[in-house]
């Protein structure tokens, strides 16, 4: 009792300020805390000592990443791979703040331009992969929504990233671009923007408050839904011309310091052992244009 | 000499100790001007996040007291069975991390939770409101408030009690007019530390209630968000939040409760 009285204060005030590492972590029910540095590889054999990377990549990517490090790993024994899942903004941020770390894969080119710009990567970003928006509903869809007009009924509960993260960027590019649509009302896109209860920091986080069913809907990559929510949520698709493409990029970091297995991890995600991992777990090629 | 070295070991100890907290702090402050501050946080969504901070920890640390006090004093004036588990329920929040905290309320009280199915039949809805916003609070914030006002209900001298109950008082007059105003600096001191908390809770807030600007996003959420795209605006929140918190402490300080912060209240806290 007297420690936890000593402790309270100092407890209080500690807690005043958010880390920023703390709230990164606050995603329920999302497959992985997206910060948490995953350890990709085990600890490799004595013989070959083991050198690592840390991979800064949109927490979209957290399973291909791992899928990818796993083969990486059959091919380069030796070579380990840690990753720091997060929103690509935070990313970038910790980046110019002086985050050490080898590679950035960020979920669009808002955030790599904002890397490159200030001279932080060697070389040029790569774009290694795409991907399209879906709706997401919880599996018994407690707001009945059937179709794409539903998200703008008031009192639907709809969970979408902040404006700041990429698919919240492109989350409200596409409704703009529905409200131009046949059979959507002209002003679609502030009525659904009205029924948002959540904005999250990076697109687990919209997963997860659809997967527990605490949210009716919610704006996601295709490929979330192919990997993390499997089954839990239901799927609406947006029609091709309303729909919006997202575009990945890639690229060595110049505070890394083993540059030459930065630019094998690189590589690796841009080689055809890469792709086809991404294409497994949803993602489209870099190549695809938005159709 | 041995008498020296340790004293110097000492200071550079204690020195680093000092720095590590004070250099965040200044560097905070640096980081702007006073007239850049005022201007951010005259803006509308900084005004939102202060509302709705001051609100929320208000109605936050108000249910803490009501809820709290019969609680402080069942434990400081009790023996019963169960009793080693309910202090050990009612301190889990101090170490429990606030995500956790968090989770474990949206499995409660969620839509699709333990207890929530029956609050939506009720028609009540938690996640995402203010509600829950508040009720998150109070779940973090309650134990910093039932310690302080059980330690201070404990350190009643028993010959008041005693002799109030000499002059036939009952139990529920004893504790209005011995009880409560003997251990008023210990629940000052309960409150101000439950309302520094409240203030500050963050990851139990955004796991259970959201982020959503006027509605759940409070000033430590503010200043996360804002830290993703923002910078000055986060400095400016965080200066502010640097500022409140410096203020209660000191009102604390200033008045006999902040005495108690030493070592009286410590020890009447011991068993």
């Amino acid at each position: 009792m007297t420690a936890s009285l000593v402790g309270a204060l100092v407890l209080a005030l500690a807690q005043a300020q958010p880390a920023a590492a703390a709230g990164a972590a606050a995603n329920p029910g999302a497959g992985s805390a997206p910060r948490a540095v995953a350890r990709a590889a085990p600890a490799s054999p004595a013989s070959a000592p083991a050198t690592h990377i840390t991979v800064l990549a949109a927490a979209s990517l957290a399973d291909a990443f791992h899928d990818i490090a796993a083969r990486l790993r059959a091919a380069r024994p030796g070579l380990e791979v840690r990753f720091d899942f997060a929103g690509s903004q935070q990313l970038a941020l910790a980046i110019e703040q002086g985050a050490m770390a080898d590679v950035f894969a960020s979920a669009d080119t808002r955030w790599m331009d904002y890397v490159t710009t200030r001279g932080l990567a060697a070389g040029e970003p790569r774009l290694f992969a795409g991907n399209r928006l879906v709706v997401i509903v919880p599996r018994a869809n407690p707001a009945r929504i059937g179709r794409l007009q539903a998200l703008a009924r008031p009192g639907v509960k709809l969970v979408l990233a902040a404006e700041a993260v990429p698919v919240g960027a492109y989350s409200r590019e596409a409704l703009a671009k529905l409200a131009g649509a046949p059979g959507f009302p002209a002003d679609y896109a502030r009525k659904v923007l009205a029924n948002v209860v959540s904005q999250e920091d990076n697109v687990r986080g919209v997963v997860g408050k659809v997967q527990l069913g605490e949210a009716d809907a919610g704006l996601v990559y295709e490929s979330d839904v192919a990997s993390a929510a499997a089954g839990a949520v239901r799927m609406l698709e947006i029609p091709g011309p309303y729909n919006v493409l997202a575009r990945y990029p890639i690229v060595v970091l110049r505070s890394g310091r083993r540059a030459a297995e930065a630019r094998a991890f690189v590589d690796f995600v841009c080689s055809r052992s890469g792709q086809e991992v991404l294409g497994a777990r949803g993602f489209l090629p870099a190549g695809s244009a938005a159709r | 000499m041995r008498e020296l070295a340790a004293r110097i070991v000492a200071a550079v100890a204690g020195g680093t100790l000092v720095l590590l907290l004070g250099l965040p702090l200044a560097a905070l402050l640096l980081r702007v001007s006073p007239g850049e501050l005022a201007r951010r946080l005259a803006s509308p969504e900084i005004l939102a996040a202060l509302r709705l901070s001051l609100v929320s920890t208000t109605a936050a640390s108000l249910l803490v007291v009501v809820m709290g006090l019969p609680l402080a004093y069942l434990l400081a004036t009790r023996r019963f069975r169960g009793k080693r588990v309910l202090e050990v329920l009612l301190d889990l929040p101090m170490v429990l991390p606030p995500t956790v905290a968090g989770f474990a309320l949206l499995m409660a009280f969620g839509r699709m939770g333990l207890a929530g199915r029956a609050l939506s039949a009720l028609g009540v809805s938690l996640p995402f409101t203010t509600l829950g916003l508040v009720v998150a609070q109070v779940f973090m914030a309650a134990p910093f408030f039932i310690a302080p006002a059980r330690a201070g209900f404990a350190s009643v001298d028993r010959r008041y009690l005693d002799a109030a109950a000499t002059l036939r008082a009952s139990e529920a007059r004893t504790f209005l007019r011995v009880m409560l105003p003997l251990s008023m600096p210990s629940l000052l001191a309960g409150v101000a530390m439950c309302g520094a908390r409240a203030l500050g809770e963050f990851g139990a807030t955004i796991t259970f209630a959201g982020n959503l600007p006027g509605v759940t996003q409070t000033m430590p959420l503010a200043v996360y968000v804002a830290l993703q795209s923002d910078l000055s605006t986060a400095v400016a929140l965080s200066a502010l939040l640097l500022a409140m918190s410096c203020a209660l402490l000191f009102a604390l300080r200033a008045t006999s409760a902040g005495a108690l912060l030493g070592g009286r209240f410590a020890a009447g806290a011991s068993r």
